[in-house]
C-alpha cells in the first residue's frame, strides 16, 4: 500500500519538475516550487526521514517560498527567452541523464537490510547511541555528536550564506535610510487575516521551541526550530509591516543571532578542548560523560537554532528593504 | 457492535470528504472564471477537512493523536479559509472584477 502511494508521490514529483521547467512565468515557477518541496517532504516521510521532512517542509515550502516572492518584487514577472544553446544543452542532459540512469543499475534496493549504508557505520551508530549519549533520537545523537564537525559546517555555511545576501544585496545602516522608506504597511487595514495571523504567530513560534527543544527525543532540532520561528516572525513582517517587525526584532539582534549562533558552536567546541578533551568533544562538558554530551547537544543545538533564524530572517528583511526603496 | 457502528461511520465521513475534495478539483478546474474556481474550491474544502478530520478521529478513539488531529483540524480550519480570502482580496485589489457578463468569454479563454 505504502508503496503505491511512494509511487503516485514520485510521479507527482516528475509531473511539477516539468511543469517548473515549462513555464514561463515566474510567480507560477515559484508556486510550483513550493508545491514540489512539500512533495518531497511527504516522501521523504514515507522513507521514515522525519527530521529531514520536517526541514524540507519548513524550509523549502515555507521560508523559501516567502524570499523567493520577495526576490521576484524586484524582478520581472515573465521569464525572458533566452535564444541559441538549445541544442548543446539538450545533449548535455541526455548524456548525464544516461550516466545516472546507468549508475542506478548498481544501487541496491530500496530497504535491503543488506546495503552497504545498513552495514558499514549505521549499526555502530544505533549501537552505541544509548550508551554514549542516552537520548531515544538517534538522529539528533549522529547529527550533534558524533558527526559534529559537518554540522559545525553546514551552521558556518548558513552564517556564510546570510553575509553573502547582505552584501550583494547592500543594505544601509538605519540612519542612512530616507525617513519615508516604509511604503510597505502590510496587511493593517485587512481585519481577517490580521485577527487569524494574530492568533497563529504565538502557537507558531511555540511550536518552533518544541522542535527546538525536543529534539532530542523526537524529529526536530536547530535547523527546523530557526526555520519555524522565522516563518512565525516573517508572517508578522507580512501582517504588521516590515518597520514592525524590525521594531521588534532590529537588524542589530538579527545578526547577534547569526554570528551569536556560530559563535556558541564554535565555543563548545574550543570549551571541550579547554576543558582537556577534543574539539566538540561534549563529555567532559560535565563529571558524567553521558550528561555532557547532553548538554553539549542542547547548547550547540541551541547554536544551531540562532543562526538558522537569524540568517533567514536577515534575508527576508534584506529583500524586503531592497522592495521598498524607490 | 458499537464499534462496528463507530468504524462504518467513520468510513462514510471519510468518502464524503473524499467526494467533496473530488466536487472542489472537478470545480477548480471545470467553473469559468477565477472567483468561481475560488468558491469551488475553498468552500468544499472547509467541508472535507471536517469530514475527513473526523472520520480519522473517530478511527484513532480516545487518545494521544485525537487530540492532536483537532488541533491540525482547528489550524487546517483557520488558515484555510483566510488563504481564500486573502486571495480573493488580492484579485479584487489587482484590477480584476467578479463581472458575470464576461463569463461567457472566459470560458472560452480558458478552453484554449
Amino acid at each position: 500500500m505504502i508503496i503505491v502511494f511512494a509511487l503516485f508521490l514520485l510521479s507527482l514529483l516528475v509531473v511539477t519538475a516539468l511543469a517548473i521547467v515549462r513555464t514561463e512565468n515566474l510567480f507560477v515557477a515559484v508556486m510550483l516550487t513550493s508545491i514540489f518541496s512539500l512533495l518531497m517532504a511527504a516522501n521523504f516521510f514515507i522513507l521514515d526521514a522525519a527530521d529531514v521532512a520536517l526541514t524540507e517542509a519548513a524550509v523549502g515550502a515555507g521560508v523559501t517560498t516567502v524570499i523567493f516572492l520577495g526576490a521576484l518584487a524586484l524582478t520581472a514577472e515573465r521569464e525572458k527567452y533566452a535564444a541559441g544553446g538549445g541544442r548543446v544543452a539538450v545533449v548535455v542532459v541526455a548524456i548525464l541523464a544516461a550516466l545516472i540512469i546507468y549508475a542506478t543499475f548498481d544501487k541496491p534496493r530500496l530497504g535491503d537490510p543488506d546495503a552497504p549504508v545498513h552495514q558499514h557505520l549505521a549499526p555502530w551508530y544505533l549501537e552505541k547511541t544509548p550508551e554514549l549519549v542516552d537520548i531515544p533520537n538517534v538522529v539528533t545523537a549522529v547529527l550533534g555528536s558524533f558527526r559534529g564537525y559537518d554540522t559545525l559546517g553546514e551552521v558556518f555555511v548558513v552564517f556564510v550564506a546570510c553575509i553573502g545576501v547582505l552584501f550583494i544585496l547592500g543594505v544601509q545602516p538605519e540612519h542612512k535610510l530616507p525617513p519615508t522608506a516604509s511604503i510597505s504597511a502590510g496587511l493593517k487595514h485587512h481585519l481577517i487575516p490580521q485577527v487569524v495571523g494574530r492568533l497563529l504567530i504565538p502557537f507558531i513560534i511555540l511550536f518552533g521551541l518544541y522542535v527546538q527543544f525536543h529534539g532530542e527525543y523526537g524529529p526536530g532540532g536547530g535547523f527546523q526550530a530557526g526555520a519555524l520561528i522565522a516563518t512565525g516572525i516573517i508572517l508578522y513582517a507580512l501582517l504588521e509591516g516590515e518597520e514592525e517587525a524590525l521594531r521588534a526584532i532590529p537588524r542589530s539582534v538579527l545578526m547577534g543571532l547569526v554570528i551569536g549562533g556560530a559563535c556558541l558552536y564554535g565555543g563548545v567546541g574550543l570549551l571541550c578542548i579547554l576543558l582537556g578533551g577534543n574539539f566538540l568533544d561534549y563529555s567532559v562538558l560535565a563529571a558524567d560523560p553521558v550528561t555532557g554530551q547532553q548538554v553539549g547537544i542542547l547548547l550547540i543545538e541551541a547554536g544551531v537554532g540562532m543562526a538558522v533564524c537569524g540568517a533567514l530572517l536577515s534575508i527576508f528583511h534584506a529583500f524586503a528593504a531592497r522592495t521598498i526603496r524607490p | 457492535m458499537i464499534d462496528l457502528a463507530l468504524d462504518s461511520l467513520s468510513w462514510v465521513l471519510l468518502c464524503l470528504g473524499g467526494i467533496f475534495v473530488l466536487i472542489g478539483g472537478v470545480g477548480a478546474l471545470r467553473l469559468p472564471g477565477f472567483y468561481t474556481r475560488l468558491h469551488a474550491a475553498s468552500l468544499t474544502d472547509s467541508m472535507a477537512t471536517i469530514l475527513i478530520f473526523t472520520g480519522i478521529m473517530l478511527q484513532a478513539g480516545f487518545t494521544l493523536a485525537t487530540l492532536k488531529l483537532l488541533a491540525i483540524m482547528v489550524f487546517l480550519l483557520l488558515t484555510g479559509p483566510t488563504a481564500s480570502y486573502a486571495l480573493a482580496n488580492a484579485a479584487l485589489q489587482s484590477g480584476l472584477k467578479p463581472d458575470a457578463d464576461q463569463l461567457g468569454e472566459n470560458t472560452a479563454g480558458d478552453a484554449s
